[in-house]
This record gives C-alpha cells, structure tokens and sequence, in this order.
C-alpha cells in the first residue's frame, strides 16, 4: 500500500532522513518511533507532500506521490501542533475543510462525541489548546479515509478525551485502515500498535512488532527497550 | 482554486486592516475632494499619492499575511489541494482584497462628487488600474520574499528595504548615474532603466497623462517616438502585466519546493 | 459683423462716388477677362465677378478699384506668378477664391500682392494653395478681414506665410484663419498696427511671427499646434491680450517667446498644454498680468539677462515646472500669483499664503542641465531633493520667492 523508498531529506547541513527505505503492506496500526529530532514529523510531512524529499520517493497504492495531490484524498491528517487561522469560527473551519475536499463525511456525530457543539460559534483563536485538538481531532476522523496519519494526537487531551481518542483509533483499525501515529506516550503506542518503526538519526534501527522489540532488547515493556536500544 | 481565493479573501475582508485600509482611502478621497473640489485636481494628487501608497501597503500585506496565515496554509497542504492553486488563491485574495479596497475607497468620494458627470474619467480608471497592477506586483513580490525567508523578522525586513529600493534607492541611484553620464546619450538607459521598476513604469503612465507637454520637449529621437506616438502607452502596459506575471511566476515554482 | 460692416464700406463708396460704375466680368460678358476688365474701366469703378474660374497670373492694379467676387468667383495664377498685384491706393477686394500662385526661391510669389498701397481692404477672400497667401509691403491704413488662408506646407523652406506684412502701419488684421503655411501672420517694420481675432492653427513655424515692430496690439486671437504659438522679437511696447496658445508641442517649441522685448504688456493670455508656455530670452520691464498657465510642460522658461519683468496675479495650474531659471540671477518679481503646487496656508485669512512659495525647483535645474532625466518627474526621490532646496537654495535663485502667493485661483 505504501512503499517508502530511499527517502532522504536534510534541513541545511542537518540531516534528517537518510536513505529511509520500508512498506506497510497491511491494514493496522504503525507507530513511528525515534528521540526527538529524529525525523519522526518530517517523514510524515513528505508522506503528506508537505516536505519535498531531497531524494527517493513514496508510492502510494503504486503511485509515485510527489507532484500528485489526489492522493491526498485518501489520507486524513491530524498535524502535531493544532494550528488554524485566529479569526475563523469553528463551524467555519468545519465547514471549509468539507467544502474543500468535497467527499462524504460524517462531523456531527464526532462534534456530539467530544462535546463541540457549544464552541461551533466560537473564534478559534479564543479556545484552549485542547479544545482546539479537539476540533483538529473531528476535522481528521471526519472522512472515510484509508489511511490515517496522527502525529501526536494525544497532546493536551484531558484523560475523558484520551479515552475516547483510543476508541475512536481502534474502530478505524477494525475498518481495516492504515493508521500511522508518532507519539511519546509509549503506553499508547504499546496498546494500540500492530507494528513499529523505530527512528535515530535519520535511519531505521528497527521495524517491526512491539512483541519483536520486547524480544530483541530483552526488556519486560517498550519504554526500557527504546531505552536500551538509544544506549546501546 | 477559487474555493481557496474565497476563503483568503473572505477570511482578509473581515480583518480589521482591510477595514482600515479601505478606510483610510474614503477618507483620503473625501478630504481631497473636499480641499479641491475639483476632480481633475484630486486625481493628480491622488496619481503622485498611489504610485508610493500601494506598493508599500502590497509589501505590508503581503508578507504579513503569509507569515499569519501559516496555520492556515499548513492546514490545507495536507488537503488532497495542489499546491500552486493553495499559494495562487492565497494570493489572490491578499491582491484582490486590497485592490477592491483601493477600488471601493476612492470609487465612492468620486462618485460622490460627480466622476460620470465629468470629463476625467478615463484619468480616473488610469489612476485605479494603475494602483491595482502595483498592488498586483508587490503582493507577489512580498510573498516571494517571505517564501524565502523562515525568519519572520528577516522577511519583514527586506520585504519593506525591497519597497525602499524601488520607490526611492532606485530613482537615486538612477539620477545620480545620468547626472555621472550627462555627456553621454542616455535617452535609451533613461528608458529601460525607468522599464525595469515598476513604480516607475506606472509613473511614466501617469507622466504621458499629465506632463506629455514636457516629455516632448526633449530633443531624443527616441524620446519623440516613445511618448509622441501611442508606442509609450502600449510599451508600458504590456511592461506592466510581464512585471505582474514574473513574480507570480517565481512565487508558484518556488511554493512547489518549499517545505512546511 | 465684420462682413457687414466691409459691405457697407464698399457700397458707400460706389454710392459716394457720383461717377462710379459697376461693371459685370463673366466669360459671356463685354469683359470676358480679369485683365481686360481691369484696363477698360475707370478709376473708381466696381468689378463685379461673376461665377466662374479667371486665367489672372501677375494682373496688375494700378487705380482705385473694387472687386467684388460673387459665388464660385475664382482667380488661378496657374502656378506662374503672382495672381493679383495691388500697386494703387484705395483698393478693395472681397470674396474671391484664389488659386495657384508661383513658387519660387527668389521671389515672394503671393495671392494678393500689395505694394505702396493706402487705404485699402481684403475681406472675405479665401486663398488656397498659394506660396504666400497676403503679402503687403509699404502701405499703411489698410485692413484684412475675414479671410481664410489654407495651404498644406510640410517644411519651412518651401513654404510661405499666410499673411506677410513688411514695413506697414496702421493695419488692421482681423477675424482671419491661417492654417497650414510657414508662418501663419508675419510682421516686419509693422508699427501701430492691430491684430485681433484671428485663428491661426497647424502652421509650420509660427503662429504669428513678430520682428522690429513696435506700438501693436494682437488681442483674442488663438494660437493652436503650431511649431511654436507666437514669436514676438526685436520689437517694443507691444500689447498681447486675451490670446489663447495652445498645444504647440515639439522639441524648444512654446506658447509665447519674447526676445529682445522691452516694455511689452501680456495680459490675460491663456497658455495650455504647451511644451513652453512663455520662454522669454533677454527681456525686460515686460508686466505679465492676470494670465493663466496650465499643464504646460514649463510654465515660464527664462534664460539671458532678463530685469524688471513682473510677474503678478497669473495663474499656475498643473504644470510640469512653473519657473524655470538657467541661471542664479534673478532680477525680476514674482508677487501675489496663484500656484496650484502650493502647499502653504493662509491662517490669517487674508487670501494670501503665510508662506513664501518657491516656484523654481531644482528639479528644473536638473533637468535643464541633464535632459533624460525628465523621466524621474514626479517621483519621491525628485520630490526629496526639491524638498530639501526648498529648505536652503544651493542651485536656485534664492531670492526667487512669491512672498505673497494667492489661495484663490483667480477667475
């Protein structure tokens, strides 16, 4: 479904991504893993066509993704950091982002799930930062997509949100879907994960189940094994 | 593409600086036409006041508009939406905005004060068209320049030295080389070099306008040809949409590469 | 009017003059020429013309006579020569059509020729495609009225003026249209003479040409694309009122040049869109009064020694430059004008700006010393320049100051 190819990818003389090759054949829950600085968001952002790569590329169903954007119909992202313009309503971004994509979507029953209906009339600019992951939450999980891309979805929920975040993840699993997370919460992606790609410094040190880490490092919970494999 | 030119624009119309733009061009026109009460007068003013006005509020906008409209942006790159028609519409709706501004804010005083019943309204749409192509060419300058520049700070920067340069620096520059080279013909350089800025290309407009008296009195045989016969006017207007087209052009390609 | 009052002379004088008759000239009549007519008749007498086209190269006028020319009347030099030479006082012309005279390097071949003349008046005449349309030369007390003057000249040296006056006085010229000759109205040696009325339009070099003649007036007439309006040289205590000039555009071409003028009046003129509104080249005590300048290229362009003029109650309105100086020497006055680039204001409310205004920029030295760079008019870095001479004169004459500079356009 998506082969990653030789990515590579530097920001000046750092360099971020190199030679990042590997596929996800099958549907479940990847979770890409690394330190900070590793590369994490920037893979994510050249899956998204949001980096341009330096070299390699990504096939997507086959197809080579960069200078294409249908593809991006197919895939629903929830960026790290909940950014909107300040002056848009919430309904307004809602309703602009439907618009735009233009495809079947189903926002009620997510506004009622999360308890957005009072903020509908509501600036962004003036909500919490959790709130407004909130409605970056609903404007990802919105649309029936295949695949879906969350990069630090759990920052600033409060544990009720958590909760039904996880919820919500798992039933998109069982729709057979592709869903790629970066987290630091390793209790989350121990829960959730069907596999695990593990960034540091630019390279993929391991990929493969959770179960496979544990194993490889010798370690009781993922926590001490991603501890183990930076020591090392 | 028009999906996103509606929501710019939109999003630009309700901010309070667009208010305060078209506010201050109502106001510029009432005050003008109020001192004058002549028509003709107010136009004249307003040509010298524009040609500096708009290219200034096109750099301002511009770039702040690029650099605050970052979320919004970032949100729509990860919607299946190709880039140039994001960074086109955005575009669009920062020029056209400003322009419907510029439009609105001097089209009502001269409406008010009789611009159909008068003989000056060719001057007049010179005067609008000529503010809406600078507008035009600054807007897509100064969002090249932000393109360019991460820092914000740094993009603000050269963004107003870029509107210095040509609507000061340049002219400078430019007197003082023919001054250096009074002894050589220089009809030609005073052409091309007025040609390749376009805040003096839209004043050159204006001169045919208003100075054609004394363009003529310059013995330059080029001089002659250029502004005796329609050649200037149609020189300068074909100068005017290639200096819009290049930096939309630049703008496009270097939004393909960026990374956000 | 005018045509009225020509016909009232012409009649009185065949009624007055008891012996007078009036003769009928056609091709089936007793006088089947021009020529002949003109010798069988006498002294006093009237020709009346009929419809119809007269072989006339070089007739010669030699006694008091009037010709009356009715409709379709039409006199042909046949490219040779002269058409009609009046070498006799008290003659009048009126409504013929002239065609074809000679051309000529050496001689001043012309429609009506008059020499030596007294007394006598052109009305109603119309000259087509001639060398020189009416050249008078030592006559005085005559009039010219209401003619019309066309040619087609496209280059000074093949073409004559439409109406040449040399060494006249007391003329009359009025109500005439010139177009298309070299000079339009030409005066050499003319004293005492009025020229009113008149519209002189697309001629190649002047409008009206004036050289050492002194105590005339030329008042209401319209000068319009021509080379240059109006040339007035060499000559002294002319009056020029009420004119208009306008449009003469080109390379030095102006509305108005004075040089070598002396105690001239030009008052109420209009001078519009001309590349020169005045250039005025080593004049003095000229009084320039309740004039109006607009969107000249340069208002008044002042070069050589020029004292005393006095420039007052003028007005000044969209011009490229007002006042242009070639020099730091200032002797003349400017008082109490309005200048439509003032930016003063009048807080005392007594309908003068409380700030002196500055009409020659140095932006106007600039480009008087640097051509080319009139292309920078009009811009911020120009205006900064100006600004800052304004503030202390390093090139301009700073004494050059209207201290009094009017806040109302004067009507």
């Amino acid at each position: 479904m998506i082969q990653v190819k030789n990515i590579q990818k530097s920001f000046g003389k750092l360099r971020v991504l190199d030679r990042v090759s590997f596929d996800i054949t099958e549907s479940g829950i990847v979770s890409i893993l690394g330190p900070n600085g590793s590369g994490k968001t920037t893979f994510l952002k050249i899956l998204l066509g949001m980096v341009i790569a330096d070299k390699g590329f990504i096939l997507y169903q086959g197809q080579n993704i960069s200078h294409s954007h249908r593809y991006r119909n197919k895939i629903s992202y929830l960026p790290q950091i909940a950014r909107f313009p300040d002056n848009l309503k919430v309904k307004e971004v809602i309703s602009m982002i439907l618009d735009i994509r233009n495809e079947p979507a189903n926002p009620e029953s997510l506004i009622e799930l999360f308890g957005l209906a009072k903020y509908m009339d509501q600036k962004l600019g003036n909500l919490s930062g959790g709130t407004r992951q909130k409605v970056n939450i609903v404007l990802t999980f919105m649309f029936d997509s295949p695949v879906i891309v969350l990069d630090e979805p759990t920052a600033g929920l409060d544990p009720v949100s958590l909760i039904k975040l996880k919820a919500l993840i798992k039933r998109e699993k069982s729709k057979g879907k592709i869903i790629l997370i970066t987290s630091h919460i390793m209790s989350l992606v121990e829960e959730l994960s069907d596999e695990v790609v593990f960034l540091l410094e630019g390279n993929i040190c391991f990929k493969g189940t959770v179960e496979k880490l544990k194993a490889k490092t010798n370690t009781e919970d993922l926590e001490h094994a991603i501890a183990k494999i930076l020591e090392s | 593409m028009i999906k996103i030119f509606k929501y710019s624009f939109s999003d630009l119309m309700r901010s309070r600086w667009s208010l305060v733009y078209l506010a201050f061009y109502l106001l510029l026109g009432f005050v003008l036409l109020f001192l004058n009460n002549d028509l003709s007068k107010g136009i004249i003013t307003l040509m010298n006041v524009i040609v500096i006005l708009t290219p200034m509020i096109g750099t301002i906008f511009g770039v702040m508009y690029f650099y605050n409209s970052r979320e919004f942006t970032e949100l729509l790159l990860a919607q299946p939406v190709k880039r140039s028609v994001i960074f086109f519409g955005q575009y669009l709706g920062v020029s056209i905005s400003l322009s419907l501004s510029l439009i609105i804010g001097l089209g009502i005083p001269f409406l008010a004060y009789g611009l159909f019943r008068s003989g000056v309204i060719v001057n007049f749409l010179l005067l609008l068209s000529s503010g809406a192509f600078l507008t035009f060419i600054f807007v897509a300058l100064a969002i090249c320049i932000a393109l360019f520049n991460t820092n914000k700070i740094k993009g603000f920067g050269y963004a107003i030295l870029m509107w210095l340069f040509f609507a000061v620096i340049y002219d400078g520059l430019m007197l003082l080389s023919m001054m250096v080279f009074a002894d050589y013909p220089l009809d030609n350089f005073a052409l091309v070099a007025s040609f390749l800025n376009p805040i003096d290309l839209s004043r050159i407009m204006i001169l045919l306008k208003l100075d054609i008296s004394a363009l003529l009195g310059y013995t330059g045989a080029l001089f002659q040809r250029f502004f005796g016969t329609n050649l200037g006017l149609i020189a300068s207007w074909s100068m005017l949409v290639f200096w819009t087209f290049w930096p939309i052009i630049l703008l496009i390609r270097k939004a393909q590469k960026k990374n956000f | 009017m005018l045509r009225g009052i020509t016909i009232f002379i012409i009649l009185s004088s065949i009624v007055f003059e008891s012996n007078a008759r009036s003769h009928s000239v056609c091709h089936q009549c007793d006088l089947p020429t021009l020529s002949i007519a003109v010798n069988e008749v006498s002294h006093g007498d009237t020709l009346m013309l009929e419809k119809g086209i007269y072989s006339s190269p070089g007739i010669e006028i030699t006694k008091p006579l009037t010709l009356i020319g009715k409709p379709g009347a039409v006199l042909d030099g046949e490219s040779k020569d002269y058409v009609l030479k009046v070498l006799s006082d008290s003659v009048f012309i009126s409504g013929l059509e002239f065609i074809n005279t000679g051309k000529s390097y050496t001689k001043d071949y012309a429609a009506i020729y008059i020499h030596k003349s007294s007394i006598f008046t052109l009305s109603n005449n119309l000259i087509k495609g001639s060398f020189f349309g009416i050249l008078v030369e030592k006559s005085k007390n005559g009039q010219i009225l209401n003619n019309r003057v066309l040619g087609n000249a496209t280059r000074e040296d093949q073409s004559g003026n439409g109406i040449h006056l040399w060494d006249c006085d007391s003329i009359l010229i009025s109500e005439n249209k010139v177009s298309g000759m070299r000079d339009g109205i030409y005066l050499e040696f003319v004293d005492g003479s009025k020229i009113i009325k008149n519209y002189s339009h697309h001629n190649v070099r002047y409008g009206l040409h004036f050289m050492f003649s002194n105590h005339d007036q030329y008042a209401r007439n319209k000068f319009e694309e021509n080379g240059a309006g109006v040339a007035v040289m060499f000559s002294k205590w002319i009056r020029m009122e009420n004119n208009r000039f306008i449009n003469n555009w080109g390379t030095a071409s102006y509305g108005l040049l004075l040089k070598e003028i002396y105690d001239a009046e030009v008052l109420n003129n209009t001078f519009q869109e001309n590349t020169l509104g005045v250039y005025v080249d080593g004049s003095s005590r000229v009084n320039y009064s309740g004039n109006t300048f607009r969107q000249n290229g340069w208002a008044i362009k002042v070069s050589g020694g020029c004292y005393t003029n006095v420039f007052t109650r003028n007005n000044f309105l969209g011009n490229s430059f007002d006042v242009s100086y070639n020099s730091k020497m200032n002797d003349n006055t400017f008082n109490s004008n309005y200048w439509g680039s003032y930016a003063g204001y009048d807080l005392d409310k007594d309908g003068t700006g409380d700030v002196p205004y500055r009409p020659v920029k140095l932006f106007s030295y600039v480009v008087n010393k640097t051509p080319e760079t009139i292309v920078l008019l009009r811009s911020l870095f120009v205006d900064i320049i100006n600004f800052s001479e304004k503030v202390s004169p390093a090139f301009t004459p700073d004494d050059l100051v209207d201290l009094s500079p009017s806040m109302q356009v004067f009507k």
